[in-house]
């Protein structure tokens, strides 16, 4: 636990001071800061993979270096950060009859929702910001803040397109998160704990043992974590918020410079915390795969980025095969497909462990 | 779905918008997400062209022809030269007509894949958008190596073409041909079987025949609902009749006959007639023929009108052209299928949702440039 661990060599090497609050906050605020930077390194790098990705899906290159002079460096490979400076040049924009409180709020909100999510996410046996023993069910619970930030957002900028996105999202996220919660309500069963370290250890011992081959169901219980969580995160082929070619950006049709940055960042930090969440519940967390072997903590954080990386290919690759649900469609997968399927999960998981768990 | 009924909103797609396919404005009525009338408003890419052809010569209606329907020059060029030789009375030799059929099918190939990609597109696919680019640069390739210009042509002349086949074009379009074959199967994993393609498609804005006549669409919309007219066939021009080539018509393989998926699947397989098409034409060109040989010195057409129609990519194209003896025309007229086409959108897109209005005027192929002229 960062927070703790870093709070006690604060106290063990300046003994002498009396009052311990200065130590609290800056052992609080390391982890932040750490976490921002890379929020902020991971965004990069994810970017220029669906750049990359996408390109070869196309039949296209992509990003790449133009010989001498630096254009977009080796391969591409500055690309993201043209990116990321473009985006900071330009020129902030606040519509004359936009709702300027809200306007301002809802990126902030958006990316908060994403960013409080990481504190919870375990990287390996001791790197975790806060290990919470409601770890699991607070990403679910903290998750939801983007909601409130997308609906003022499709409302503050005062645009029929903006309000369709900010509606729409609403309805998926809300929707979506029930089978989310109740395809990883089967692991919490199985694992006995909401403590995401717990859940982890709980799948020691090689690949077999990792959640999703526990037992036949729950291969079908994360292949509905997997499509709700690409619904909870706005990804094709549930991108209706943001649907360019119907309504045009969405709820970030009048967002411009930065603002616009930090919907995107959070879509991504979003990505990133729904896969670790299956990394964790389903595919064994930092666990190796091979029984005791290749599990040091340094492994451990390469298993879990590794895991991670992979559903996140996954995401990007399904964002760049299929078309787009329409919303009707969507509302109709989630609560008379995936719903169902997940309750009859439960039931039989819970069967299946008295039987012959 | 509509049961309970909310506060209508006027919304405007377009004319900024990414899906009105150039610059249409779409005003919509909305409750929510059906829309209960839609109402197109067009002229954002007006540019005067019938009436600029009543101040030019004969010769030089031709590239305002080009302009039009910027995605199928060659069969805009087409219909002109069409009706200005039976106006004229000139009979070209084998060779131009050869030539002028493969242009033809190989523009309606490379229309049909990017209406087909721009659906896609529509549908939120953008992968398939890019494959289908990628192989309509190829086609656009090879215009380029005959007459130079990879979107308008000015090829196909009064009497003649503007040069002849450049050296090795037959070889090289085989290859595309052998190349392209198979890629049609490729588009047809992607979308047409794909699952969500289907859900989004199939059923969805649905065009009975009775009202495809009613509106006097025309083209691939029209057989998509079953009927089966083509002026290739029913009213041949140039030297169709010399080929062997099916017309394909909706036949409601994933839901009703006339829905979107039908008008996509159509034009998938005219694809493939069209290559059947230029493969004869290729095979059976002559090889000697001067391209220039009927080129008239003066083009003064007898007092009098004509109206010739023929079959563009986007459906029935005419061209009335009416003479006072003089070398420019009195007037000039052009029927666009692509506004019919349009016109009919209302009746058959209201009463669904909002990206179903999308997703039909996407599969409905309209080109503003030749709906505006």
């Amino acid at each position: 636990m960062t927070v703790d661990f870093l709070f006690d060599i604060f106290v063990n090497f300046f003994p002498s001071w009396e009052n311990t609050d200065p130590f609290l906050i800056i052992s609080m605020l390391i982890p932040l800061v750490a976490t921002f930077g890379f929020i902020t390194i991971y965004a990069l790098v994810v970017i220029y993979a669906e750049l990359k990705v996408s390109s070869f899906i196309q039949d296209k290159v992509g990003p790449m270096g133009q010989g001498v002079g630096l254009h977009a460096g080796k391969w591409g490979l500055l690309q993201p950060i043209a990116d990321a400076l473009k985006l900071l040049s330009k020129e902030d924009i606040i519509p004359r009859s936009a709702d300027k409180l809200l306007f301002i709020l809802a990126p902030f909100m958006i990316f908060v929702g994403a960013f409080i999510s990481f504190i919870a996410l375990p990287f390996n046996a001791s790197i975790i910001v806060s290990d919470l023993n409601i770890g699991i069910f607070y990403i679910l619970g903290v998750g939801s803040l983007a909601v409130i930030a997308l609906i003022l957002a499709g409302w503050s900028s005062n645009n029929k397109w903006s309000l369709y996105g900010g509606m729409r999202s609403a309805a998926q996220i809300i929707s979506y998160e029930i089978p989310a919660g109740i395809s990883l309500i089967v692991v919490i069963m199985l694992a006995g704990s909401l403590n995401m370290q717990e859940i982890i250890i709980y799948q020691q011992g090689g690949i077999f043992n990792w959640i999703i081959f526990d037992n036949p169901f729950m291969p079908i219980a994360f292949v509905v974590y997997f499509i709700s969580a690409l619904a909870e995160t706005n990804r094709t082929p549930f991108d209706l918020p943001e649907s360019e070619s119907e309504l045009v950006a969405g709820f970030v049709t009048e967002y411009s410079g930065m603002r616009y940055a930090f919907f995107f960042l959070s879509e991504y930090a979003n990505m990133f915390v729904v896969s670790v969440v299956a990394v964790t519940g389903f595919l064994g967390g930092w666990q190796s795969p091979f029984p005791s072997s290749l599990d040091s903590p340094m492994m451990g954080v390469f298993w879990m980025l590794s895991k991670t990386a992979f559903l996140i290919f996954i995401m990007i690759w399904i964002r760049w095969t299929v078309p787009r649900l329409r919303v009707d469609q969507l509302m109709h997968i989630c609560w008379k497909v995936l719903l169902p399927i997940g309750l009859f999960n439960i039931f039989a998981v819970a069967i299946w462990t008295v039987l012959l768990g | 779905m509509g049961v309970i009924r909310g506060e209508e909103m006027v919304l405007n797609i377009g004319p900024q918008h990414p899906a009105t396919h150039g610059v249409l404005r779409l005003q919509v009525r909305t409750d929510g997400e059906i829309v209960s009338q839609i109402t197109p408003y067009i002229g954002y890419l007006h540019r005067c062209f019938e009436k600029h052809c009543e101040n030019v010569t004969y010769e030089q209606v031709l590239p305002f022809t080009d302009r039009c329907d910027y995605l199928a020059s060659m069969s805009m060029n087409f219909g002109y030269v069409v009706a200005m030789e039976e106006m004229l009375e000139i009979k070209v030799n084998d060779r131009v007509q050869h030539i002028r059929v493969v242009m033809a099918e190989l523009q309606r190939i490379a229309s049909h894949l990017l209406g087909l990609g721009a659906f896609g597109l529509d549908i939120g696919a953008f992968t398939p958008f890019l494959h289908m680019l990628r192989d309509r640069e190829r086609i656009l390739d090879l215009f380029e190596m005959t007459c130079g210009a990879r979107l308008l042509y000015n090829y196909m002349w009064i009497g003649g073409l503007s040069h002849d086949l450049p050296v090795g074009f037959v070889e090289s379009t085989y290859r595309f041909l052998d190349y392209f074959e198979p890629k049609i199967d490729e588009f047809v994993n992607l979308l047409v079987h794909n699952k969500i393609f289907v859900e989004r498609t199939a059923d969805i804005g649905v065009m009975p025949q009775d009202v495809a006549i009613s509106y006097g669409v025309t083209g691939a919309n029209l057989r998509a609902s079953g009927l089966k007219w083509d002026l290739r066939k029913d009213d041949p021009y140039s030297i169709y009749n010399k080929f062997d080539f099916n017309i394909p018509v909706g036949e409601g393989g994933k839901g009703t006959v006339g829905d979107c998926w039908d008008r996509f699947y159509v034009r998938v397989l005219e694809m493939k007639e069209s290559i059947k098409i230029v493969r004869q034409a290729l095979a059976s060109m002559p090889k000697d023929g001067d391209v220039h040989q009927s080129l008239p010195k003066k083009i003064k057409p007898p007092v009098g009108s004509i109206y010739r129609r023929t079959e563009s990519p986007r459906g029935d194209l005419g061209y009335y052209i009416e003479s006072d003896g003089s070398n420019i025309p009195y007037r000039l007229k052009m029927r666009s299928p692509a506004f019919t086409a349009l016109s009919v959108i209302d009746e058959i897109a209201a009463g669904w949702l909002l990206s179903d209005v999308l997703a039909i005027l996407g599969s409905l192929d309209i080109v503003l440039g030749e709906i505006d002229r």
